[in-house]
């Protein structure tokens, strides 16, 4: 009898520390102010996973962009693989957009009019074996409500001929000027290509090899792109006019989509900061802020 | 909770086993399996986001990860069911299981974002369920009559998956009460697994008599592989097994055959998890009546059905609700039962080792059998690699019904 009041004892111990260690760490969530997407500055999620500019905080995503006015928020939500895509333009509704997946890249295109995002997608298991992990990338066009659903559903050409592959996986989008050329990372048979893509056509085109998550620079002539050696990526810029590529003066491994802050500087996430290097590969990174990850520009 | 704890005075034939009542024994320890899977689907259903966006780490790299695992759960399989038997305390071992994974919740955040740490701990919590599933089913058999266990088996199945199916939706909720709050879900998922520790330290009672400490020694264990009805039972569970196709390369299978959008594609492994859940008991009183393997090989049949269907490329929503039942059939008809047929051919104090044994070989004939699929569907296509394998299962449910 002794034994058993002793478990009850511990139960009820167990059950009131665990709701006073969550309800601890309630309470001090900030409400969401108003972002200045108008004025130049940069954008951010923090370690409690808010996007941030300088003093403002705003919504909860664990990816944003910005561009033209268009905020663009990835995020995970409360059922559980469903990631949820939030766009604010400015005069309009906020619009979401459900996919299912764990979010992983988000980029506007210029204009702000459309939106492009990447989700992974792993199997059943802890984190699915080797190779089980797959990613599914789509983009919606703002104006004509035009769902691109997934890119596995345009045409691809490999190196001029036509590749019907099933185990094709895209990553990466990322927009030109004129809303309708895009270009992002295509995967099959163990290759990665740079792909261009025209939203008119739904047409993909393989540009190089070895080359993921590009991020166009805002005058269009270049990619910075995760150059892939072994299991280590490093960033490199590639021109698409004479198809020169350097390595970026930071030989750290790193995984994230770069943000070009101008055409001269890139930004990129690594080991929880934001860094930022020169264009040119020469220099060396810059920690622009600690705790911090995801960086956007207001333009 | 009900908790019931009924000594008896004949601790070899507890006087109120009856036809009508699932033991104490077995719905206490369907309470712990309950709330210990809800704290480990916790973790498992938020761990890649706590690696990217938590850590920072890249989670493609631990892939790799995952399938060092396999081989070392079997082991520790056949281990924990050894030491219980060898030191008559089932229970005990499965305390130990438990309490390791319970440990492993807190270890996360320790393990900071150090990739070799968090394998190592990933590896641990895998141990705890590897050292603890065989004591626990033996339990279950030892306080259960013969003729009760595929409905005992059916209630702890039923309760262990609606454990993992709760899992996930607090592991989210609570990130989203909380934003991007990671040891918080840790914290959660620990006081729960502690909570399933304490239930079975002092609430749930090991079954009376029968195991008394005996000299068991490996060549025992191994002997047991002698008995015909043992090891036609494991030869048969393996050979099935292996003409399993895994559960994702299904449903795909019926993603792709039914034309569903992507976005269905995580709900399905809940339909077949749903189905499972409220047919386990039902079909556990009917294997009781019919007889388990009659059940077991059924279950085949019906798995066989559903590939056929795939291989038919037939296409419509219709295809994707009977090949779901039809999973979630075969896994009521299979998962408890198996274990429910074994337990008479192997003697009390060798149960844990026995059922280990038979748990270890039809696990690994299945992770086999969706590595082949998966060589085969890269080969050919998806409709026609389920037709092979629809063909292969066929004749290992011909041969196993010769079998045991």
């Amino acid at each position: 009898m002794r034994r058993i009041w002793a478990g009850v004892a511990a139960l009820v111990v167990t059950v009131v520390a665990g709701a006073v260690f969550v309800g601890l760490r309630t309470g001090d969530a900030v409400a969401e102010q108003r972002l200045d997407l108008a004025h130049g500055g940069l954008l951010y999620v923090d370690e409690s996973g808010r996007v941030r500019q300088d003093e403002r905080v705003g919504p909860s995503c664990q990816r944003v962009d910005v561009a033209a006015g268009t905020l663009a928020c990835l995020r995970a939500t409360a059922v559980p693989d469903q990631a949820e895509l939030v766009v604010t333009k400015p005069g309009a509704e906020p619009r979401q957009i459900s996919e299912w997946g764990t979010p992983s890249r988000v980029r506007v295109s210029p204009s702000g009019r459309l939106v492009g995002w990447t989700v992974f997608r792993a199997g059943d298991s802890y984190l699915g074996g080797v190779g089980t992990f797959s990613t599914t990338a789509g983009i919606y066009d703002l104006d004509t409500g035009n769902h691109y659903g997934s890119l596995e559903d345009f045409a691809l050409t490999v190196d001029g001929k036509p590749y019907p592959a099933k185990d094709l996986n895209y990553w990466g989008v990322t927009f030109a000027r004129d809303d309708l050329t895009f270009y992002a990372t295509a995967r099959s048979a163990g290759g990665t290509w740079l792909v261009r893509g025209d939203l008119r056509g739904r047409t993909l085109t393989t540009v190089r090899q070895n080359v993921e998550c590009p991020s166009l620079s805002p005058d269009g002539t270049r990619v910075a792109y995760k150059f892939r050696d072994g299991d280590r990526w490093r960033l490199h810029v590639l021109s698409l006019v004479d198809g020169r590529d350097v390595p970026l003066a930071d030989p750290a491994h790193l995984d994230d989509q770069a943000q070009w802050l101008d055409d001269k500087t890139v930004a990129y996430g690594r080991d929880k900061a934001i860094y930022s290097v020169p264009a040119d590969g020469t220099g060396a990174p810059t920690l622009l802020r600690a705790n911090a990850s995801s960086p956007a520009v207001v333009r | 909770m009900y908790v019931s704890s009924i000594r008896s005075a004949d601790p070899a034939r507890p006087a109120s086993r009856s036809k009508h009542a699932v033991q104490g024994t077995v719905i206490g320890l369907g309470v712990v399996s309950l709330i210990t899977d809800l704290s480990a689907e916790m973790v498992t259903a938020v761990l890649p986001l706590y690696l990217v966006y938590g850590l920072g780490v890249g989670f493609l790299q631990l892939g790799a990860i995952d399938g060092l695992y396999t081989g070392a759960t079997a082991l520790l399989r056949l281990a924990g069911g050894y030491f219980a038997d060898r030191l008559g305390r089932p229970k005990a071992v499965a305390l130990v299981g438990y309490g390791l994974s319970a440990a492993t919740k807190l270890a996360f955040p320790a393990a900071g974002s150090s990739l070799g740490a968090i394998g190592l701990v990933i590896g641990a919590d895998r141990a705890g369920k590897g050292i603890r599933t065989a004591p626990r089913d033996a339990m279950i058999t030892l306080a259960t009559p013969a003729d009760g266990l595929g409905r005992a088996f059916g209630v702890h199945r039923a309760m262990d998956t609606a454990g993992a199916l709760l899992g996930p939706l607090a592991a989210f909720g609570l990130l989203t009460v909380l934003v991007g709050d990671y040891p918080a879900v840790f914290g959660v998922s620990f006081c729960f697994a502690v909570i399933a520790v304490i239930v079975l330290a002092v609430f749930v009672r090991a079954p009376a008599g029968a195991v008394e400490r005996s000299r068991v020694r490996l060549r025992a264990g191994f002997a047991l592989l002698r008995e015909p009805g043992l090891r036609g039972t494991c030869l048969a569970a393996a050979l099935l097994g292996v003409c399993t196709v895994g559960d994702m390369f299904l449903f795909v299978g019926v993603q792709r055959s039914a034309g569903l959008p992507p976005g269905a594609l995580p709900l399905l492994p809940l339909a077949t998890a749903l189905t499972f859940m409220a047919l386990a008991s039902p079909i556990g009183r009917l294997a009781d009546r019919l007889g388990q393997w009659k059940v077991f090989l059924a279950g085949h049949v019906v798995l066989l059905a559903a590939y056929v269907v795939l291989a038919a490329s037939a296409t419509g929503w219709l295809v994707a609700v009977v090949v779901l039942a039809a999973h979630g059939v075969f896994y009521a008809c299979t998962d408890g039962v198996l274990m429910a047929h074994a337990a008479p051919h192997v003697p009390e104090s060798l149960r844990a080792t026995g059922l280990a044994f038979v748990q270890t070989g039809q696990a690994l004939a299945r992770a086999a059998g969706a590595v082949l699929f998966g060589v085969l569907a890269a080969g050919m296509a998806l409709g026609p690699a389920f037709a092979v394998f629809a063909v292969a299962l066929l004749v290992s449910v011909l041969a196993g019904s010769r079998m045991a």
